[in-house]
């Protein structure tokens, strides 16, 4: 009980800093949808055509998942940002278990990131991107998936990173290619040998197939669209999720510990 | 209750230990003070203490358990003040005060102050009548002064009720009478409470009240013991005499063999003998004699300006 309240008041923190940060909120929701608004509808206008599938729906659907998975990624910055302003140290000094620090970290993360989720779907609706009541359940799911995944991914990169800066200078190299090789924008069926090696190694591709699952599953363009059934994702992320929270946390609490 | 034994820590590419083999002891209930200069190894030595730091050799204990080995037990018993304010800015002092005793599993998580449990209610009620913030318990602590601050922390890491509270130089910025005001408070914890209080600083007078006093100086222990032990045992007594023939005294001190150093005015060590009675040995008329009472203050400056000799 002890470790639960306590991952839960990690959480409830990370959410509470949200609410009280206008700023932030802004710029948390600008950025998807000026791609699916911009990037969306210009692909469809030039691209859709010739690749005989909706790009509008493939690439709402990519930037949806890219979006709370990085967002909760780029979120566990902030415990680098506490160790900065020595707010970490409370949460260190605690007796409670790393793990349980980090998932309530995760947890909190994925709560911010998925506000943003519901904007991006209340913009799609706005541009007649068609979601059904079953389509939208699957994919309220698959953001909760998607979203503690990205979390987990964001402690492994940031275990071995000093500080805020370094995370701030490292993260967009680490994020930028997957957006590429994750096929948020772009299908990726026939990439070249070493383009598909990186892509299949790109943790945000199973987070952005997930979602397609999600949206697709059923749909006569599913064929076209998805890489993986739904089992096949869940089971990598699954397996992912472990490795990350596992090998992450252990190099964080070192990186903390042996300075 | 907290035992020190060769501690050693040297940081990553450093090429001194920040922490040279110390040790040292502290009993139950003790007022402890960790002395020293910036950079003497105070805040290493109290974040192993804590476990927020690890040793590179040595061993501590905080009530048997081994800070390394035992370090989730040794937090349930330890309360910390850090040098810089840990309290989250964003939240109110209410949400700060939440968030610790959930990590510390006082109460079940709610997720408003409402939903709260009713006993917890009335712990933040009476803490912050105590603290005089009953109308400011629910506004965010970025509004708060840094005395008022330091004291919500001390409030708050006595929550859990800790065997050790450790303070890391809990004045550092502070202005007077909220230093005042924190030291103030400070007795009145160790006088309810009974809990051992270990400090660092380099506030010479914040260690006059210390029951026993470490002086740390380059990661090493230069002297232990009361207030009293360290100016006994460490600064010399003498006795300033001048004259105006400072030839004819020099000669006369010499001749009776008294221990003198610099000069004029000439510096005699008392080494046993009474001030009294080196005075009536000297027969050249004496202009001035001045006589040296050690404060704290000179012992520290003596025995960190030794060892930086």
């Amino acid at each position: 009980m002890t470790e639960a309240s306590a991952i839960l008041a990690l959480a409830h923190r990370d959410f509470i800093k949200l609410l009280r940060d206008r700023q932030r909120i802004v710029a948390d929701f600008a950025f998807p949808l000026i791609f699916i608004g911009i990037l969306g509808t210009t692909l469809q206008a030039g691209f859709g055509e010739r690749a005989g599938i909706n790009l509008m729906d493939y690439v709402f659907t990519g930037v949806l998942a890219q979006t709370v998975w990085q967002s909760s990624a780029l979120g566990l910055i902030s415990l680098l940002a506490d160790r900065e302003q020595d707010f970490s140290q409370e949460i260190f000094v605690s007796p409670i278990s790393r793990y349980s620090i980090i998932l309530g970290k995760i947890l909190g993360e994925s709560l911010v990131a998925l506000p943003q989720a519901l904007a991006i779907i209340v913009f799609g609706f706005v541009l007649q991107i068609h979601m059904s009541p079953d389509q939208l359940w699957r994919m309220a799911l698959a953001l909760g998936v998607v979203a503690l995944f990205g979390g987990a991914f964001g402690v492994i990169v940031l275990a071995n990173l000093g500080s805020q800066r370094a995370a701030n200078q490292i993260f967009p190299f680490v994020l930028l290619p997957q957006f590429f090789l994750a096929g948020i924008f772009n299908p990726i069926q026939n990439l070249p040998l070493p383009l598909d090696i990186l892509s299949k190694i790109a943790p945000m591709r199973y987070a952005v197939d997930l979602m397609r699952d999600a949206y697709y599953g059923g749909l006569p363009s599913s064929q076209q669209v998805q890489l993986f059934d739904a089992t096949t994702n869940l089971a990598i992320i699954a397996a992912m999720f472990v490795v990350f929270m596992v090998v992450g946390t252990f190099l964080f609490v070192r990186a903390e510990r042996n300075r | 209750m907290i035992r020190v034994e060769e501690l050693v820590k040297r940081y990553k590419k450093a090429e001194q230990n920040a922490v040279d083999g110390i040790s040292f002891e502290v009993k139950a209930g003790e007022f402890f003070v960790l002395l020293g200069p910036n950079g003497a190894g105070k805040t290493t030595t109290i974040s192993i203490l804590t476990t927020t730091l690890g040793p590179t050799g040595g061993r501590a204990t905080i009530d048997g358990s081994d800070v390394v080995r035992e370090a989730s037990a040794v937090r349930r018993k330890v309360g910390i003040i850090f040098q810089r304010p840990s309290l989250d800015q964003n939240l109110t002092a209410e949400e700060n005060v939440r968030f610790h005793a959930l990590l510390y599993g006082l109460y079940r998580y709610a997720p408003s102050y409402a939903l709260m449990h009713a006993d917890y209610r009335r712990q933040v009620e009476d803490l912050a009548k105590l603290l005089g913030i009953a109308r400011e318990i629910h506004k965010p602590v970025r509004t708060f002064s840094g005395g008022m601050r330091r004291k919500l922390e001390i409030m708050r890491s006595l929550l859990h009720k800790p065997k050790v509270l450790f303070l890391d130089e809990p004045t550092a910025g502070l202005d007077v009478p909220s230093r005042r005001t924190l030291w103030e408070h400070l007795a009145e914890v160790r006088r309810t409470s009974g809990t051992t209080i270990f400090l660092t600083t380099h506030y010479l007078e914040e260690a006059e009240e210390a029951d026993r006093i470490c002086i740390l100086d380059k990661g090493k222990v230069v002297s232990f013991g009361t207030p009293d032990d360290i100016k006994r045992d460490l600064v010399e007594d003498y006795v300033l005499v001048d004259a105006d023939d400072r030839t004819g005294l020099r000669d006369e001190l010499a001749r009776l063999g008294y221990l003198t150093s610099g000069g004029p005015p000439f510096k005699l060590q008392l080494d046993g003998h009474s001030v009294h009675s080196i005075l009536r040995s000297i027969e050249t008329p004496l202009t001035v004699v001045k006589t040296h009472t050690p404060s704290l203050e000179d012992a520290y400056l003596e025995i960190v300006g030794k060892t930086s000799d």
